[in-house]
């Protein structure tokens, strides 16, 4: 379709791709084009979404205020008991502190904070300025850790220093330095963290209660509901299962290396994926306690029995649909494509902002022909992909949300927005009851658009 | 309890924000870029800042923001950002194809001494900027002043590159609205009308941030000030500037540069403030106030006499920005209520003497804070519970834990829509702010009523 072509940056045509034209060949992790309308975002943003989920640590930005202001209480990780990190802290730097350094600052407002709050460990985030007026984070925090008696953990969040990918791995080596200090004599050699999980909407709470079901103790649910004792105690698990992988995989790569705990990708996202990533993890275990194969698989049929006939409701009225993903790591977009086949939709548009040329090998693999895998895409190419598609739901972020409702297209936030879980058996029913009810609304007769017809 | 970190005994800070009332400039400076037509917003920084700010923008007015960054490296951030936005300049007017980049900048761009007329002057002369097109640019570094500012700044700048005078007059008059919604911008303008004037208005979001579904996506909406119109505003009898602080900048800049007399006002919101607009246009324009006008007025006059019993003494808690606080402490005061807390996180002396001076005969102490922050805000009420609390959606954990009713009303508000559809400024947006203080105080009435006494008539 020439509309779609000549929107197209000539620099961005090898992040395109199109299933069926061609071999696979598709350029991705290139920095993105000045100019561009970018959905990314950058380092700090990377970090502060790891960390956040840690709700009984304090969380003090170190910059000035937007960097707090823009992620205060944003993404909905749940916590089921303290909340410190729902607020905001900011050292709010001001003019003359970027002329004389904020590391004065820095310190008194940790101090002061860790007084009031008495977190039981503080993350301090450097920024864009703190990067380039070069305070000595690393210093105000020992010396605060040292008064105060708490791990007090900087994270080189510097905005500039790359993408959120950098971000997360900023995160990790923050976290890791909590691990190895916790008393793991009680851990059960059942045992797992979780990682890479945000427990939005709760959905951390329904996996643990799997794993309890296969008589398996979480340990720490690091990303997600996370309390800093668990992580200092991390290190006794006998296996991370990690989901979000860009997220967190550094992170567990640190723990294979420094306490030699094995690492396990897992989805929690659609059916078959959820129900292998609980196989995976029984056939783990599976030496040391030979009956968790069976409990796992009672498990899953019980699930199953459940799950399926309310879902063939939905998949009679949606199959055929057309699905368009886009969405931050690719890793996610597997499963959902997985979990639309469930459903008898069809994915014709798949992309993400920071996928590795691997993951869009798998995507290309799985996906139909003629489906168009993007990397780094913008609004503009989105939505002539929508429309060129004719696609009747788009699953998306915040900044997404809006191009498909001013196109008349329904929509699914499966980023931080979602109010449903959306992992897990159940999940996939909330997933297909809420993919259903945007498709399928009658609100979309009246866009002027569809009306033409 | 979400806030029970919230401690009752106050002590001063002076190396931390908490829960702020402020964001940085360089969001104020996008917002205000929107509302040129055909213009391209332009972050010059990482890009975090730009996808950021369009996020909150998006959450505030569930509509597409489009604005570019210039993607900074760690390259750049050591040899500086020319490259960088030399790049965007050309990616932008050859993709995107705006009439205006506006660009604003970051923190970071502004301490590693970017120098964007510059860099603006290079992409020229390399023929990287077509004819009739522009590129403008506010610094707004995010450790100077607040979003409101940065709204300032990027409106003067509208002034500085476009605002000419080419010594004929021309009869309109200049409205610079300020940082209101685009809802209000366009009550602003139907009052301009409805009085038989012309006028420029500028920025303009209206039907930009509040755009109606048209089964498409535009890159560009419809609305927004042209450059034309705001090239115009040199010639024009005078200008209206709504805000002091928001507004106030590009008022002066219009009046020095072309000398177009300026007269800086209060946002009109409530009676009395939009009285002195009304009486301001009348007064410059040589028109008479037409009864629709009148209607509307006595209109929302009538609503406060039916029910001014209710507004009686009750005490309020206020978050906002400068320029609609001042306002709406003035709306509140002469409704009979109390406007005992207002806090703002943008500073300013000037502020807290224009609130005290309103709230001289409030028979109760009034704090005022500017550079405040939420968290002095709600110690504050710890100490002293108040009737109601007006501000942005934050305000919704105080609310639950306090169970003190909250009317949305500022930036940002995730929770809610309708602000940028319907004013809060002018009669008709009185009208709006009296019902919703009503269902709010009404609403908590009725739930708390004993029984015996929970009545069906108030």
């Amino acid at each position: 379709m020439s509309s779609s072509a000549s929107i197209i940056f000539e620099e961005r045509k090898d992040q395109i791709v199109r299933k069926g034209q061609g071999a696979f060949d598709m350029d991705c992790n290139r920095e993105s084009l000045a100019g561009a309308v970018s959905q990314r975002a950058c380092v700090f943003c990377g970090s502060r979404v790891v960390l956040y989920p840690i709700a009984d640590a304090l969380h003090l930005v170190h910059g000035p205020i937007g960097c707090a202001a823009y992620t205060w209480d944003i993404r909905g990780a749940l916590s089921s008991g303290p909340d410190l990190h729902r607020l905001s802290f900011s050292t709010d730097l001001q003019e003359k502190d970027i002329i004389f350094g904020g590391e004065e600052k820095l310190y008194r407002a940790l101090s002061e904070l860790i007084d009031r709050h008495h977190p039981k460990a503080a993350f301090v985030y450097s920024t864009c300025i703190v990067g380039i007026i070069g305070d000595d984070l690393e210093a105000v925090c020992q010396r605060v850790s040292k008064e105060k008696g708490i791990p007090v953990l900087p994270v080189q969040s510097e905005g500039f220093k790359g993408n959120k990918r950098e971000g997360y791995g900023a995160a990790c080596k923050a976290m890791f330095r909590l691990m190895g200090t916790g008393d793991i004599s009680d851990i059960s050699p059942l045992s797992i963290n979780i990682l890479g999980d945000f427990n939005l909407a709760g959905e951390i709470w329904i996996i643990r209660e799997y794993f309890e079901r296969m008589g398996i103790q979480t340990v720490a649910n690091i990303t997600g509901d996370g309390r800093v004792a668990d992580l200092q105690r991390a290190h006794g698990a006998a296996l991370n299962v990690v989901q979000c992988s860009g997220a967190t995989m550094e992170l567990a790569k640190m723990m294979q290396e420094g306490f030699g705990t094995p690492v396990m990708r897992v989805s929690y996202f659609g059916v078959e994926d959820m129900a292998e990533s609980l196989y995976q993890i029984a056939r783990f275990f599976e030496p040391k306690d030979p009956g968790i194969m069976e409990r796992t698989t009672e498990l899953v049929k019980t699930e199953l029995s459940e799950l399926y006939p309310k879902l063939q409701e939905y998949r009679r009225e949606l199959a055929g649909k057309k699905a368009a993903i886009y969405v931050g790591g690719a890793f996610k977009a597997f499963s959902l494509v997985k979990a639309f086949r469930l459903l008898g939709m069809q994915v014709v548009l798949v992309g993400s902002q920071t996928g590795t040329e691997e993951d869009y090998r798998e995507l290309y693999e799985i996906t139909d022909e003629g489906t168009i895998i993007v990397d780094d895409s913008n609004p503009l190419e989105l939505s002539s992909f929508l429309k060129e598609k004719d696609v009747d739901v788009f699953v998306g972020g915040v900044k997404e949300r809006p191009i498909a409702y001013k196109l008349g297209v329904g929509f699914c936030d499966h980023n931080h927005e979602r109010k449903q879980p959306l992992e897990g058996f159940v999940g996939m029913l909330n997933f297909a009851r809420e993919i259903h009810s945007s498709v399928m609304s009658p609100v979309w007769r009246f866009v002027p658009r569809k009306k033409a017809r | 309890m979400l806030l029970r970190h919230t401690t009752k005994e106050i002590k001063e800070r002076q190396a931390l924000a908490v829960n702020p009332a402020k964001t940085c400039q360089p969001i104020g400076a996008m917002y205000a870029a929107l509302g040129i037509h055909n213009c391209l917003p332009h972050s010059h920084g990482s890009q975090g800042c730009c996808a950021y700010h369009r996020s909150t923008l998006t959450r505030h007015y569930k509509e597409p923001v489009m604005a570019g960054s210039s993607s900074f490296t760690e390259g750049a951030s050591v040899f500086g950002g020319q490259a960088n936005l030399l790049q965007a300049i050309d990616t932008i007017f050859t993709v995107y194809d705006p009439d205006v980049i506006a660009v604003h900048t970051t923190c970071l761009s502004e301490t590693i001494g970017d120098d964007i007329p510059q860099i603006a002057k290079k992409a020229e002369a390399d023929g990287k900027i077509p004819a009739g097109k522009y590129v403008i640019h506010a610094n707004t570094p995010s450790y100077v002043g607040t979003h409101v500012t940065g709204f300032a700044t990027m409106t003067k700048a509208m002034v500085d590159y476009f605002a000419e005078a080419n010594g004929h007059k021309v009869d309109q008059i200049n409205i610079i609205p300020g940082y209101v919604e685009p809802s209000d911008m366009e009550e602003i303008k139907r009052i301009v009308t409805e009085l038989g004037l012309r006028s420029v208005m500028f920025p303009d979001t209206s039907n930009v941030l509040n755009r109606p579904q048209t089964g498409r996506f535009d890159m560009f909406p419809k609305g927004g000030t042209t450059v034309e119109a705001i090239r115009s505003s040199g010639n024009s009898r005078a200008t209206i500037a709504l805000g002091r602080l928001a507004s106030g900048p590009a008022a002066r800049a219009l009046d020095s540069k072309c000398k177009v007399g300026c007269e800086i006002l209060e946002l009109p919101i409530g009676l009395a403030a939009t009285d002195v607009f009304v009486d301001t246009l009348r007064r410059i324009g040589g028109v008479s106030v037409p009864e629709s006008i009148n209607t509307e007025r006595g209109r929302m006059l009538d609503i406060i006499t039916d029910m001014h019993q209710y507004f009686y003494g009750k005490k309020v808690g206020l978050v906002g920005d400068p320029d609609q606080l001042i306002s709406l402490t003035e709306f509140l005061v002469s409704i009979d209520m109390w406007p005992v807390y207002v806090v703002t996180g943008t500073k300013g002396k000037k502020f807290e003497a224009r609130i005290k001076e309103i709230t001289r005969d409030v028979p109760h102490e009034v704090k005022v804070a500017a550079g405040g922050d939420m968290f002095l805000f709600h110690q504050w009420i710890k100490n002293e519970p108040v009737d109601l609390m007006m501000g942005n959606t934050y305000l919704k954990y105080i609310s639950r834990d306090e169970d003190i009713p909250l009317v949305r009303f500022g930036f940002p508000i995730l929770d809610r829509v309708g602000h940028s559809y319907f004013p809060t400024v002018g009669y008709r947006g009185g009208m709006r702010l009296l019902e919703k203080i009503l269902d709010a105080l009404l609403d908590k009435k009725d739930k708390d009523a004993p029984e015996e006494s929970f009545e069906l008539v108030l």
